[in-house]
């Protein structure tokens, strides 16, 4: 083994330099909690609805994602930290054509659209909400689902190092969702890589998501890894929680209300004052003949 | 310490610290500093000042009795009085805020609903108490009964309690910590309960 000279050690003053250098770049690939990196070009969706959007302020400070903190403001005070980059999305299962995608990829799957969806909690409050992203269909389409794929499944990433609230959320984590392959296909049902113009915050569930706007939120999962193609009705995190409460479908409806609260009523944030809550949180026209003669009582 | 404890300034600053999470509401609410959700917000804080009256209300007599400061008795029934405040506040905000008087909805929610039969229940066990909490009532209805009529205030803890664990979603931490707050002062006073009578 040749053997090293003095002179060729690294400076101190260099070597901690090479530290700062690293640790800022790896700042810079990092999603930021708030005011990322601008998207272009954004086209404007005809699905967007014309009513008001709600403010920047609320929608990325009022939050439920449990894996950061249970209480409203929890998610963007504690995400801020959270790694975003690198990120990895595989999509397998029943599907001829199984991927597996990093950011950059995600971010090409397809034409970027602004769609200003209602976005409706089951908590029995509503936002309107500029996201920015394609149809999952889109993607469900190049991995070409075989014909036994009934359901289509999804994972949220999980790490206790990062989410070290997440052991006291009381839900079942990693977070899991899913919807039926028909829902999944619905040009509606939404891959979601930006907010406001800008990509994902992390308390909204960096780097991408579902929205499903006729749905109660909790079924637009976050911080998306993993879809997978199946032929039965996936495990879905409320469901697992409380089955008596949170069902598979969890469709909007302001006639089947939830054990412990109605839902017949919502309320617009930012706001005080309740207004009737929309069968399909309002989009009853265009996704109603996917449950034509399914009792909503009964799957609800 | 006792003289601080006996003067009447200490009892006007303790009502004044008391009014401190009603006042910093109100003030937040007419600044809009609360939130996107104030409606919740107020539900929230209210609620769970209602608890933490309860809750000090009954370490009083537990503390006066270990830490020999029989003058703290003084407090008690202004802490008492404050935990029905807020406990009328919690409700006024659910029923006249959140509701808005609608009293079918309401009554609905009160009987079909557990966790707000617990609450209206919590609530309803706290009107007797405040109704007879002056020296008056104690004399009119005898120390004994009055005694005896204000460990209400044991089921009045408790039903909030379970109020609260049973309207959480999933995170029961802070309804399971008042809950063995809770505990333990009822564990106190079955000490004593239990204790054998001492010969006179």
């Amino acid at each position: 083994m040749s053997k090293l000279r003095y002179s060729q050690v690294t400076p101190k003053s260099e070597y901690l330099n090479r530290r700062r250098f690293l640790a800022a770049g790896a700042a810079l690939l990092a999603s930021p909690a708030y005011g990322g990196t601008k998207l272009t070009g954004v086209t404007k969706s005809p699905l967007s609805t014309t009513e008001p959007v709600t403010s920047y302020e609320a929608i990325t400070g009022y939050n439920n994602y449990y894996e950061f903190g249970t209480q409203k403001g929890d998610p963007a005070k504690n995400a801020q930290k959270f790694v975003t980059s690198p990120w990895t999305l595989t999509i397998e299962g029943m599907v001829a054509k199984p991927k597996t995608l990093d950011l950059d990829q995600i971010m090409k799957i397809a034409p970027l659209e602004e769609r200003i969806y209602r976005h409706r909690c089951v908590e029995r409050w509503s936002i309107v909400v500029p996201w920015i992203g394609f149809s999952l269909n889109t993607l469900l389409k190049q991995v070409e689902p075989t014909s036994q794929a009934k359901y289509v499944a999804f994972q949220s990433y999980y790490d206790p190092g990062q989410m070290p609230e997440g052991k006291h959320a009381g839900i079942k984590l990693p977070y899991v969702e899913g919807l039926r392959i028909d829902e999944a296909m619905h040009p509606l049902a939404m891959l979601v890589v930006g907010l406001y113009g800008e990509v994902l915050p992390n308390q909204n569930g960096a780097p991408l998501r579902l929205a499903v706007p006729w749905k109660y939120g909790f079924k637009s999962i976050k911080s998306i890894v993993k879809i997978k193609l199946v032929d039965k009705e996936p495990p879905t995190t409320w469901n697992i929680n409380n089955a008596h409460e949170y069902g598979f479908y969890s469709n909007v409806n302001p006639e089947v209300d939830h054990p412990r609260w109605s839902q017949a009523k919502e309320r617009r944030l930012p706001g005080i004052g309740m207004r009737p809550t929309l069968k399909f949180n309002g989009y009853e026209d265009q996704v109603a003949g996917l449950y034509a003669g399914m009792d909503l009582r009964k799957y609800y | 310490m006792n003289k601080i404890l006996a003067s009447r300034w200490t009892k006007v600053l303790v009502f004044l610290v008391c009014l401190v999470p009603v006042a910093l509401l109100a003030w937040g609410f007419h600044k809009n500093a609360l939130g996107p959700n104030p409606v919740e917000k107020i539900e929230h804080e209210t609620g769970d000042w209602t608890i933490y009256f309860l809750l000090i209300t009954l370490a009083i007599t537990p503390f006066r009795k270990l830490a020999n400061l029989p003058v703290l008795i003084r407090f008690r029934r202004m802490l008492g009085l404050f935990a029905f405040f807020y406990g009328f506040l919690h409700l006024m905000a659910y029923v006249w805020v959140d509701q808005a008087f609608d009293w079918p909805a309401l009554w609905k929610d009160v009987y079909k609903r557990p966790f707000v039969t617990a609450g209206f229940t919590g609530f309803c066990l706290m009107v007797p108490l405040a109704l007879t909490s002056t020296a008056w009532s104690i004399r009119k209805l005898g120390g004994r009964r009055w005694q005896r009529l204000h460990r209400l205030i044991y089921l009045s803890a408790l039903a909030g309690v379970i109020h609260y664990y049973w309207l959480v979603k999933s995170d029961v931490r802070k309804p399971l910590l008042y809950g063995a707050i809770l505990l333990v002062l009822m564990l106190y006073r079955a000490a004593i309960w239990l204790r054998p009578a001492k010969i006179a």
